[in-house]
C-alpha cells in the first residue's frame, strides 16, 4: 500500500498555507499532502497549528495565503458543507451525534432515502447496516447513540463520514478517551480503511500510537512547517527533538529569589477521574511550572487547591499547618489566588465594569454594616489598574470590551488585591500579545521576589522553562516527572508528557 | 504621543454614549406609559382621578408589591419563585388556622411569618445547595405549599379576626386615606432598593445573574446569597400573606391563587431581564405602578377581567421585545441596522395594536 505512495496524485495537498488570528500567525507556510490509503500522522505540541490546518482543510477556516490542491485540482472551500461534499471527513475528540437518535439514523442524519416524500426507513436502516459491515463492526444500527460508549460513537461517526463518500478522513485525538482494547479496534478500522484506499489523518499526542498505526508524520512547530517522515525511518527522539526543537529565548526572565519556608505541602491528593496520588511542596518566592499536555489534569488540580472542585482524599498543608479548602472562600482565607484558565467564564464578569471585576473578591472590606462605600471601592480598583497598566476608556469600562491581554491583566490586578500569598496561575498568557505576555512574566517575578509563592500551569514549554525554578510535569492525572530549572530541557519534558504509562489498561 | 491621541479618542465617544444610555433606559419608557394611560383614563372616567378611589385601588396591589420586591432579586440573579403565592396562601391559612384553634392572633401572624422564612429556605436549600433548578423547585413547592394551605383549612374560610388585626390590612392614614399597606410597602421597597442598589449584597446579585462561575471563582459564597434571597421571597411572601388576611378579613385556602405570575409580570414588565444580570428596583415598581393604574382605569370603565388581563399579558411580551431591541439600539450607537430596524417595526406595530386594543376594550362603554 504505501510503497508507491509517491507516484500517485495525493488525494489533498495544502501548500504554502498561512493563516494569521489579529496579527498572529497561526499558520505560516505550512505544507502537507496525503495520499490515497495512507495514514498520516499530524503532530506537534499544543498551539503548534494542528487545529488550525485541520480547520483549513475542513473548510472552517479560509487560509490567508497559501492553496489547497484536492486530487490534483486547486479549490477553495466555502464552509465546512463544502468540504465534506467533496469528500473530506472528520472525527474529533469529543463524538457529536444526535444523543436520542439511534445509530442508523444518525448515519443517514440530514438525507434520509425517501420514497414518495416519506422517509424509508428500511432503506434506511439496510444502508446503515452496509456501512456498519464494512467496517466490519458488529453494531445493531437500532441502538440509541446515547447508550453507546466513545468508543463506540466515533466508530458511528466513521461509518456516517463513509457513507457520505470520505476519501480523505480526519481524525483529532481520537484515542484520548479509549482503553487499550478501545484503541486496538479503532486501529483495525483506520487500517481497514488503508486497505480500501480512504487516507488518514490522525492526531495524537502519544508517541507510540503514531508508531503502531501511521505510515508517515508531518510535524508542525509554532505554525511553522518542521517535516514529514516515515514513520518506519525515525525514532521517537527525533520527532520529540522536531516537535519542541528551538531556542529558548530570554523573553522570559525570571529573577532569582531566595527560596524561603514551604508555604504550601500537598501530599496524596487525589480526585477520581481527574487526578490521583498528587504530591508537591511550594516555596516562597519560588514559582513551581506545571507542564504537561492538555487533559493531563493540571487545571483540575488548580481547581481542587482553590477549592472549585475539591479532592476527595490527601492533604493540604499550608505554612505547616494542615487546612481543609472545601470552597473558594475558604481558599481565599488561607491566602490562595487563583488566576483560571478560562478568562472569559471564570475569570472575569464580563457585562461589569473593570472596577466591578476587580473588587468583586475584596468587596466586604469596602463595606460597614453591607453599605458599598463605592467611591473608595473605584479609587483602589482604580489604583489597581494603572499599576498593571490596563489600557481602557476608563475605570468603568466593562470587561467585555476589553482586548484578550487587557482582560488577563484585569484579572490579575483583582487577585493582586486579595494580596495572595500562594498564586496559582492556569495558563497565565494564554492568548494574549507579546507585549503583555512580558509584563505578565515581569510581574511573575517581582510577585516571588517579594515572597510570594506561584504555582503556574502552562502548555507553553518555552514559558515553564524560563519562568519556572521547578518544574513539575503531568500526565494522565499523576505527576511523572519533577525537574530543577538547570536540568530541564523541552525534550526530557515532552518525554515525562507523552511516554506511554505502564498501568494504564489498570486505570481505564 | 501615542497615549495622548488614545485617549483623545476613547474619552470622547463615552460621554454622548452615556447620554443616551441615560435617555433609553427602560423606566423613562415605564414613566412615559404611566403618563399616556394616566391621561386615557382620566378621559374616559371622571372617577379616575378621584384620590380617594385611587387610594382604595392601590391596597390591591401592595401585597402584590410587598412579593415583587425580593423577585426582583431573585430574577437578576437569572433564578425565578413560582411559589411566592402559594407561600402568601400556605402562610394565611396557617394565621387562620391558627385564630381559629384560639391562638393569640399576633403571636399567629408571628408564626406565619416564621412559616414563610422555612417555605422559603426549603427553596433556597433545594436550589443553592442541592443545586436543582430554581423553576422547577419552585414549581414543585408552588403545589405544595398550596396543598397545606388546603390541608390547613379545607374548605372553610377562617373569619373573624380582631380589628386591630385587620387595621393592618384596612386602615389609612390622613385624609387622602393614604392606605397603610402602602406605608409598609414603601419602607420595604426602600430598604431593598437600597440594598440592591447601594449595598455588597446588591453588587453580588447582578453579579451572579451575569456570571454565576466567575462570582465563585471570585470566592465568594453564591450559595449562601441565593439561600438569603429564596428566604426573603419566603419572608415578605408570608409578610403579604398576613396583610392580605388582614384587609379581607378572612383567609380562605385559595387566596392569591394566579399572583406569582402578577408579581413575575410586574418584576420582567420592570425591566428586570428575565435572563438575570440587570434591571433597577425603581423600573419594578413604576411597572406595578402601571399595572395598577391599568387595572384600575379598565374596572372604572367596567372593562372585564379577562379582557383586563389581554391587555396586561400583551404589555408584558411588548416589555420583553423592547428593551431587547433598546438594548441593540445603545449597543450599535445608533447604527441603522435590519435587525434593529426590524424590532423597531414589530415594536411599533404591538405598541399601535396595543394602544387600538386599549380604546376598543372600552368601546361598549362609551358607546352608552
Amino acid at each position: 500500500m504505501t510503497e508507491d505512495v509517491n507516484e500517485q496524485v495525493p488525494i489533498i495537498q495544502m501548500r504554502d498555507i498561512s493563516k494569521s488570528f489579529s496579527g498572529v500567525h497561526a499558520l505560516k507556510n505550512v505544507r502537507m499532502e496525503v495520499f490515497p490509503g495512507e495514514v498520516h500522522a499530524l503532530l506537534g505540541e499544543n498551539g503548534a497549528g494542528k487545529s488550525t490546518l485541520i480547520k483549513t482543510m475542513t473548510g472552517v477556516y479560509q487560509p490567508d495565503s497559501g492553496e489547497i490542491l484536492l486530487h490534483g485540482v486547486p479549490l477553495r472551500f466555502s464552509g465546512p458543507r463544502h468540504a465534506q461534499q467533496q469528500g473530506i471527513g472528520a472525527i474529533y475528540q469529543e463524538p457529536s451525534l444526535f444523543p436520542d437518535l439511534d445509530i442508523a439514523e444518525n448515519i443517514m442524519a440530514g438525507r434520509q432515502p425517501t420514497r414518495s416524500g416519506r422517509v424509508d426507513w428500511r432503506a434506511v436502516y439496510r444502508e446503515a447496516q452496509n456501512m456498519l459491515q464494512q467496517l466490519g463492526v458488529g453494531l445493531d444500527p437500532h441502538l440509541k447513540a446515547r447508550n453507546l460508549s466513545v468508543a463506540q460513537q466515533q466508530t458511528v461517526e466513521i461509518a456516517r463520514a463513509l457513507s457520505l463518500n470520505a476519501q480523505l478522513l480526519i481524525m483529532d485525538e481520537p484515542t484520548s478517551s479509549l482503553t487499550l482494547t478501545e484503541v486496538e479496534e479503532l486501529f483495525r478500522i483506520i487500517r481497514q480503511l488503508r486497505q480500501s484506499g480512504t487516507a488518514v489523518i490522525f492526531i495524537s499526542h502519544r508517541l507510540e500510537e503514531l508508531f503502531a498505526v501511521a505510515d508517515r508524520v508531518t510535524i508542525l512547530r509554532d505554525g511553522q512547517y518542521v517535516g514529514t517522515r516515515a514513520m518506519s525511518g525515525v525514532k521517537t527522539e527525533d520527532l520529540i527533538q522536531m516537535m519542541v526543537g528551538r531556542q529558548v529565548n530570554e523573553l522570559f526572565p525570571k529573577q532569582e529569589a531566595p527560596l524561603g519556608d514551604t508555604r504550601l505541602e500537598v501530599q496524596g491528593l487525589t480526585l477520581s477521574g481527574k487526578f490521583a496520588d498528587v504530591s508537591f511542596a511550594l516555596h516562597a518566592g519560588e514559582i513551581l511550572g506545571v507542564a504537561g499536555l492538555i487533559g493531563a489534569g493540571r487545571t483540575d488540580l488548580a481547581r481542587a487547591l482553590f477549592g472549585i472542585q475539591p479532592a476527595q482524599s490527601g492533604t493540604i498543608k499550608i505554612d505547616g499547618t494542615a487546612v481543609e479548602i472545601r470552597s473558594a472562600q475558604q481558599a481565599m482565607a488561607q491566602g490562595l489566588g487563583f488566576v483560571p484558565e478560562d478568562r472569559q467564564h471564570h475569570g472575569l464578569v464580563l457585562p461589569m465594569s473593570i472596577a466591578d471585576n476587580i473588587t468583586l473578591p475584596i468587596l466586604p472590606r469596602y463595606a460597614s454594616a453591607g453599605w458599598l462605600h463605592a467611591k473608595k471601592a473605584k479609587r483602589d480598583a482604580s489604583a489597581a489598574a494603572q499599576r498593571l497598566e490596563v489600557k481602557s476608556a476608563g475605570i468603568a469600562q466593562k470587561a467585555k470590551e476589553l482586548s484578550g491581554g487587557n482582560q488577563q491583566k484585569v484579572v490579575l490586578a483583582k487577585w493582586l488585591e486579595t494580596q495572595p500569598r500562594i498564586l496559582i496561575l492556569d495558563e497565565p498568557t494564554r492568548g494574549i500579545d507579546v507585549g503583555t505576555k512580558a509584563a505578565v512574566h515581569q510581574l511573575m517575578s517581582n510577585l516571588a521576589n517579594q515572597g510570594v509563592a506561584i504555582l503556574m500551569i502552562s502548555s507553553e514549554l518555552p514559558e515553564i522553562l524560563g519562568m519556572s525554578d521547578r518544574i513539575l510535569v503531568m500526565r494522565e492525572g499523576r505527576i511523572t516527572g519533577e525537574f530543577m530549572r538547570a536540568e530541564a530541557t523541552q525534550e526530557k519534558l515532552m518525554a515525562a508528557a507523552t511516554a506511554v504509562s505502564p498501568d494504564k489498561s489498570e486505570e481505564n | 504621543m501615542t497615549t495622548i491621541h488614545e485617549e483623545n479618542n476613547k474619552l470622547t465617544p463615552q460621554p454622548k454614549r452615556r447620554s443616551l444610555d441615560f435617555f433609553l433606559r427602560w423606566e423613562w419608557l415605564l414613566v412615559a406609559l404611566i403618563i399616556v394611560v394616566i391621561l386615557v383614563n382620566s378621559q374616559l372616567s371622571p372617577y379616575f382621578l378621584n384620590l380617594r378611589n385611587m387610594m382604595r385601588a392601590t391596597s390591591d396591589y401592595m401585597e402584590m408589591g410587598l412579593m415583587m420586591l425580593p423577585m426582583v432579586f431573585i430574577i437578576i440573579t437569572g433564578n425565578i419563585d413560582l411559589s411566592v403565592a402559594s407561600t402568601l396562601a400556605m402562610c394565611a391559612s396557617l394565621l387562620g388556622y391558627l385564630h381559629i384553634q384560639g391562638v393569640n392572633i399576633w403571636i399567629a401572624a408571628l408564626a406565619a411569618l416564621l412559616l414563610g422564612v422555612l417555605g422559603g429556605a426549603l427553596n433556597g436549600y433545594l436550589i443553592a445547595r442541592v443545586k436543582l433548578p430554581a423553576l422547577v423547585v419552585t414549581l414543585g413547592t408552588y403545589a405544595f405549599y398550596r396543598g397545606i394551605a388546603y390541608g390547613l383549612l379545607g374548605d372553610q374560610a377562617a373569619t373573624g379576626y380582631p380589628p386591630a388585626f385587620t387595621f393592618l390590612g384596612q386602615g389609612t392614614l390622613g385624609a387622602i386615606r393614604f392606605p397603610l399597606s402602602a406605608v409598609l410597602f414603601i419602607i420595604c421597597a426602600i430598604i431593598f432598593g437600597l440594598v440592591l442598589h447601594k449595598f455588597t449584597f446588591g453588587r453580588y446579585l447582578y453579579a451572579i445573574g451575569n456570571s454565576e462561575e466567575a462570582v465563585r471563582y471570585s470566592g465568594v459564597s453564591v450559595a449562601r446569597v441565593k439561600m438569603i434571597i429564596f428566604i426573603l421571597s419566603g419572608f415578605m411572601s408570608a409578610l403579604a400573606g398576613v396583610v392580605i388576611a388582614a384587609r379581607f378579613g378572612s383567609t380562605r385556602p385559595d387566596v392569591g391563587t394566579g399572583l406569582e405570575l402578577s408579581v413575575i409580570t410586574a418584576t420582567v414588565l420592570g425591566g428586570i431581564n428575565i435572563f438575570g444580570g440587570s434591571g433597577t428596583m425603581i423600573g419594578a415598581i413604576l411597572a406595578l405602578l402601571l399595572i395598577g393604574l391599568m387595572r384600575f382605569g379598565m374596572g372604572l370603565v367596567n372593562v372585564q377581567g379577562q379582557v383586563q388581563s389581554i391587555a396586561i399579558g400583551l404589555l408584558l411580551i411588548f416589555s420583553i421585545l423592547l428593551p431587547n431591541a433598546a438594548r441593540q439600539l445603545s449597543r450599535r450607537g445608533l447604527q441603522i441596522q435590519r435587525g434593529t430596524a426590524v424590532s423597531a417595526l414589530v415594536m411599533l406595530a404591538l405598541g399601535g395594536f396595543f394602544i387600538w386594543f386599549f380604546f376598543w376594550s372600552r368601546i361598549p362603554v362609551l358607546n352608552q
